[in-house]
This record gives C-alpha cells, structure tokens and sequence, in this order.
C-alpha cells in the first residue's frame, strides 16, 4: 500500500543528504519526494510517497526520527490529506489537433502557459492519478517533454501536521 | 574571553572531563596539537587512525563515558571509517574530531580534502561541519550529548584548518541545543504493566539480555529480575558481562556459535524478554522461526530496534534499567517454573560445551580455561573477530560487569588490540587481556608500539592456528573443503615481532605449557604476549546454520558435519 509521509526537518543540506541517504542505505522504494520550505523559515518539510506493508513504514518513520534534524514525521494516509501534484508537460501540436488539446485542458482544468509553433506546455495540478490520466491522453498527441514535482500532502481540518518547537514523543512511546 | 578555535576545542574537551585523547596529527590538524601541550588531558599518539578509533571506542565502552579521538583532514579522517562505523553498530558512545582544509578551499579537491562528513553520514549518530570558531563550544556540547545519551553512538565534529586559527569569543553551553533530539527514557506504565502480566503468566520465560544491560548499567536489575522469578538469563554477544557466567540461571550465548541449551530454551520458551539486544540474525537463526511459541516483551532504548526483526507483542522503549526497575516493581506473584527449569538443567547437562580435546593437541579451550584459571574471570576480556572470539564467548564466564569487549555487529578484525588499549585508560588498574586470531592482530599490530611505548600492562594472547580460521571452517561445512586463501602459515614469528617491540614474548605448543606461560605473563609488570599455537583445524561449535532455525543447532562436530580430515593447503 502507498503511504504518504510528511516530516519536518532543519533547513540545511545535511538534513536533506541524511534523509536521502537513509531512504537508500535501508533499501526503501520511494514513490516521490519533495521538499520544500514552510511557514516557519528555519524548517522544511519533506513529503514523500512510499510503497510498502505498514511494518516497512513503520520502520521508515522510526529511522527518520532517529535524525537529528528531523522534528516530526506523520503517515498522512489514513486521514484522505489533501494530495497535489504539479506537471508541466510540452505537447506536440499542429493547427489540426490545437483544438482538441485545448479541450482536454479545459477538462482537466490545467493551463496552456507557452504556445509555439509546433507545440503547447501545459500545466495541470491535481492528485497524481489526474496528472496520470491527463498524461495519458495527451501521449496520443506526442509528449516532448514531461515533469512532475511530486506529491506535497495536507490534512484536512483544522488540526496541523506541522512541527511543534521540541521532537514530540510519537506514539509508540 | 577571546581565544583561538583550536583552544576552544580543548577548553570544550576539558569541560567535558575527557582525560584521554587518541590520535595523529598531520597538516590540518597542525594548530589543535599546537596547543595540545597547554591542557591537562593526555594525547595518545597512535599508529593509525584506525587504532584510534578502536581506542576511543572502548575507551568508551569500558568507562560509560566518551572515548575521543582526533584525525587530520583526508586520509586520516577517512582511516577512521572503519572505526566509526564499528561503534555505530555497537552503541560506543564516542566523539571524532577532524580538522579540514581552510573554509575557502572546501569542494576545490583540494590537497587531503575528503568530504568526511559526507562519507560518515551513515556510520555516525551524528556529524557536524564547523564555521565558525564561535559554532565551536556549542558544537562540541551536542557531540558529547548526542554521542553518551540515548542509544549511545560515534558523533563526528569537523572543523576547517582556518577555523581552528581564527581567534573569537569562547563560550560553552551550559546544556546541548537540539531541538530535535529527544530520546525517551522512561518506560510507558501501560506497557510497562501489560508486560508485567504476561510474565506473571509465562510458563516457559527466557531473558534474552543484550549490550543495553551493560551500556544502562543495569546489571543488578537484570540479576534481581531473573532471581526474584526465576527465569533463565541468556546474554547475546555484545550483552556478555552483563549477568554472572556462573550462575546457575545463565545459559550462555545464543545463535549461531551459543550453547545448544540456550538454543534450544530460545525455541521452546513461551515468552522472550528481550532487554536492551536487537534479534540480530546471528542471534536468532531463521527469524521466521524464532519464538514461534512465544510472545515477546522487548525492551530497548531505540524504537526502530524494537519490531524490525521479530514483531513484539509489548514493546518498551526506555532505557533498560528505569524500565527493569519498573517491571520489577509491577509483577506481582509469577507462576510456577520449576518444570521448565528442570527441562534447561536437562540440557545443559545433555548437551554440555564441547570439551577441551586431551590428544596432546592444544585448543582454543585450552588456553581460555587457563585464562579463567589464572583470573579467576576477574580481567577485561577484549576479543577480535575470528572462532577464538566464539570460543571465548562460550568458555569464559565472566563474573565482573562490563568486562567483556568485542566488534560484535560490524565483526572488525584488527579491533582486539587498539580496543585492549583503549579499554586499559578507561581502567587502568584492572588487569586486561587481549585475545586476538592472528589474522586480525596483523590488522592493527602496528599499534603494540603505543603498548610498548608506554609500557601498558596489556597481556595478549595470540590464538595462533595459522588460518583465517573461521573462513576455513566455513569452506570446510559449506564449500567441500575447497580451502582457498585462507592460509596464514609462515610469517610473522610473532615472537620476532613482539621483540621488535621490546615486548617479551614466548612460544606455546603445548597444553601443559598453557598454565606456566600465562603466570609468566602475568608476572611481567608491562605488556607481554603469549603465542600459542592452536591446532589448525580446530572448528567451533556448536553451529546453527546460516537460515535455519535455533531448534537445529548442531551441538558437536561429527562426521556428518565434517569428515574431520586434515585441510589442505594450497
Ligand atoms: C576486516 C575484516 N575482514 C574480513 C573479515 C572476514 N572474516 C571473519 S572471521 C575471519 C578470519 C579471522 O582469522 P583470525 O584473525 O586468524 O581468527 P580465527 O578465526 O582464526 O580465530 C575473516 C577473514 C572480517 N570479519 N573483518
Ligand atoms: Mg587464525
């Protein structure tokens, strides 16, 4: 089962090359990471997909917490977070298809942001099964160049996942 | 107070009480020993920085407090990987200190620049780039802090050769700033109570008592425990030295080279208690097998311990002894085990230890029994890696708490010497043998000139049996006896060797020359080494296979395991 994990960490690079190195010295598959800034200047947040039973993440949060750097971590999945992607995509595009892949955009509610001769780039956020299926249709009209930023999650409601000053005992403590 | 990084360091290290420091200077490191002389505690100039890892490491192990070592930037920050990593795997609470090339040079390749805390990201707790001479107090009291709190562990401080020269106000901190390190040490009452009851009901309980017995220093909790309810104690590798080898209740080491009674108890037992170890495979056998009739309390200071090899139905993570305190406190009346100890003195009295061989040949045995004769158990054991380290594990029961010390989960051969004297200036009055193979004493034996130099009292005995044994005793079972390089036979004569040291030495063949040999060691007031030659095809057992299960462990060598012919040397 996929799980997403969010943790907190100090905004350095050791933190970020402790957290990548980890992911690859324990052999955990990642999904997709990201990492970004939050509200809070000296922290950043790291949002990560991982597949795995829930003993093998369990093991991956238990490992995160052990650096230093790393203030809190939470396994989003069994709260329905909030789960958003972003992909810009150049499409080939000749005057006769135009049409047809603006409709797609219109569908998917994405974006045309560059128009050239032979090719439009789009930009479509969503959950990453829209991003696939979008992706998918506009294969048909020959994808020159594709990215994706990988997941960022957020719980719904009021309550946060963000890091409070001090590490929190998690709950098998 | 405005001084210069380099006497920071030291003021930060004299603060922390360090009274030792092992090391090597070299070009980036050259303002720290400039100042050296200036501080109370003493430097120990090694051979290699490799031997200084292995010094501060049981250094720390032996004392329970920090051991620190320093290298110079490049090849002596990488010469202490190995070291480093060693300690990381078995929870030596240690600091490093590396000296860089200057701040304005760093990423340029520039001359002995390695990116050394790159590299040791995944064989510290914890590692720092200093950039500043004012970062240098506030750094190092996170080094110390990090590196003897919660599960102890190598923590590497790196400073640039510029920072080290740049003079700015001093300042150590009263307490760590680490906002994001919070170990818990206390056990959770619920858990704690949860745990107390499956104990009260466990017919067939078994302790299983690793390194963190020993690191908490809670070794009489674990007697009170095992003695108030009378449940058999075993002690993996690392958690020798942590309850008496003479008990009535130890059933030795278990796993792969343990005693066939602790296997066996293991296999049948209908509760484990886990305290402070980590099932590591060489402990467990097949771990789907294991415990396959227990459950399993396992208490351990690091949750990612606890459920990665064996699922715990209680876990508790906390230090080992508040939490034995706690346990001890909460059960309440324990059911009646007399038939299950019944059943291990049955074992133990079937399937006893291998004996000593009496064809004239001299054994690993041999040799440890008159050890223990001669210490009564009462000395700092330091062992290498290899079968002498299996056979002392087995034969030598240690009676005096923490006075065991090996490369237990990263296995380093070179370990046992540069250990030995790092174990010595954490205590210096406590007689100390270091029993090394004479394939991983050639790994450090450089170090017996910081033995020789200054004259410490370590006492090694050589296990001399002219192979990679344990290698050898691995093609012989599993790879048809095809023995291929591991044969150690002709140089060095390590007698030669000690004498180029001015450390006496003598030769021993045989058995009856054992005893003496040993007296006579232990008679010189300084160092000596005994090199006894042990019979080459000497295996240890017993065996559990590798991926098979505790039940199977083999107790004796027989002719289905081994034809017993001599090996060839190629
Ligand atoms: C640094 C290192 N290299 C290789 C090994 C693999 N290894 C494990 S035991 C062993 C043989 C050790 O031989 P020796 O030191 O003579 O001890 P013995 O087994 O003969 O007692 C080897 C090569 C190791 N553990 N450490
Ligand atoms: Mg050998």
């Amino acid at each position: 089962m996929k799980h997403t994990l969010v943790a907190t960490l100090d905004n350095n690079p050791f933190a970020f090359n402790r957290v990548i190195s980890l992911f690859r010295a324990r052999g955990f598959v990642i999904d997709s990471l990201t990492i970004g800034q939050t509200d809070v200047q000296d922290l950043m947040r790291l949002t990560v997909v991982v597949d795995g039973s829930k003993t093998a993440v369990e093991q991956v949060i238990k490992q995160l917490y052990k650096i230093v750097e790393v203030r809190k971590v939470s396994d989003l999945s069994d709260e329905q977070p909030v789960a958003r992607e972003l992909a810009l995509v150049k499409v080939t595009s000749k005057p006769a298809t135009r049409a047809e892949i603006m409709q797609l955009v219109d569908i998917y509610r994405a974006r045309i942001v560059d128009v050239a001769l032979a090719s439009v780039m789009i930009e479509v956020t969503g959950d990453p099964e829209k991003i696939d299926s979008m992706v998918a249709l506009l294969r048909g009209f020959g994808i020159k160049e594709l990215v994706r930023t990988g997941v960022v999650a957020m719980v719904r409601g009021s309550s946060t996942r963000e890091a409070a000053s001090l590490k929190e005992v998690p709950a098998w403590a | 107070m405005k001084i210069n990084g380099a006497r920071m360091v030291c003021e930060s290290l004299a603060a922390e009480g360090v009274r030792v420091v092992f090391g090597l200077p070299g070009g980036a490191i050259m303002p720290l020993y400039d100042v050296l002389p200036e501080f109370p505690f003493r430097h120990i100039l090694v051979r290699h920085e490799q031997g200084a890892a292995h010094m501060a490491d049981a250094y720390g192990r032996a004392s329970g407090d920090v051991g620190v070592c320093l290298a110079t930037s490049g090849p002596g920050a990488t010469n202490l990987v190995t070291g480093l990593c060693n300690a990381m795997m078995d929870c030596a609470p240690l600091v490093a200190i590396t000296a860089n090339v200057t701040s304005s040079s760093i990423g340029s390749d520039a001359f002995q620049e390695a990116d050394i805390t790159g590299i040791t990201i995944p064989v510290t707790k914890h590692n720092f780039l200093v950039r500043h001479p004012k970062e240098i107090g506030p750094t190092i009291k996170d080094a110390f802090h990090l590196a003897r709190t919660g599960r102890p562990g190598p923590v590497l401080v790196d400073i640039p050769k510029d920072v080290l020269q740049l003079e700015a106000e001093y300042t150590y901190p009263a307490k760590p700033n680490l906002p994001g390190y919070n170990p818990t040490t206390q056990p959770n009452a619920l858990q704690v109570r949860k745990a107390a009851r499956l104990i009260e009901e466990a017919s067939r309980p078994v302790i299983i008592a690793g390194h963190g017995v020993i690191i908490s220093q809670a070794w009489d909790e674990l007697r009170e425990l095992a003695e108030k309810h009378h449940i058999p104690v075993i002690n993996t590798l690392l958690g020798l030295s942590g309850f008496p080898g003479d008990h009535q209740l130890f059933l030795g080491m278990p796993g792969m080279h343990g005693t066939a009674y602790a296997c066996y108890a293991s296999d049948q037992a209908d509760l484990i208690i886990g305290v402070g170890n980590r099932f590591d495979d060489r402990a467990t056998g097949k771990f789907s097998a294991f415990a396959s009739r227990a459950k399993v309390i396992h208490i351990d200071i690091d949750p990612g311990d606890i459920g990665k090899n064996v699922a715990a139905d209680v876990p508790i993570v906390a230090d080992c002894k508040p939490a034995l305190q706690a346990l001890i406190r909460e059960i309440g009346q324990c059911a009646d085990h007399s038939g299950w100890l019944t059943q291990i003195d049955q074992w133990k009295e079937q399937f006893p230890l291998p004996k000593a061989p009496e064809d004239g040949s001299l054994s690993h045995r041999h040799v440890i029994d008159e050890l223990w004769q001669a210490t009564q158990g009462r000395a700092m054991i330091v062992t290498d890696v290899g079968q002498h380290q299996m056979f002392m594990a087995q034969e030598f029961p240690f009676l005096v708490p923490n006075s065991h010390f090996s490369s237990g989960g990263l296995g380093t051969m070179g370990f046992a010497l540069p250990a030995a004297i790092g174990a010595h200036f954490a205590r210096p009055d406590e007689p100390i043998w270091c029993c090394a193979g004479d394939g991983g004493f050639q790994m450090t034996s450089q170090e017996l000139a910081v033995v020789s130099k200054y004259q410490l009292p370590i006492k090694i005995a050589l296990f001399n049996n002219q192979y990679l044994g344990m290698v050898r005793q691995w093609q012989e079972l599993f790879y048809n006896r095809n023995y291929v390089e591991v044969d150690l036979s002709g140089p060095p004569d390590f007698v030669k060797l000690a004498d180029a040291y001015s450390i006496p030495a003598w030769r021993v063949d045989r058995p009856d020359e054992v005893s003496a040999a040993i007296q006579r060691a232990i008679a010189e007031p300084g160092p000596a080494l005994i090199d006894f030659r042990i019979d080459p095809t000497e295996n240890v057992f017993p065996m559990v296979l590798t991926g098979t299960p505790l039940a199977d462990v083999i107790p004796y060598e027989t002719k289905a395991t081994n034809d017993a012919s001599q090996p060839v040397r190629r």
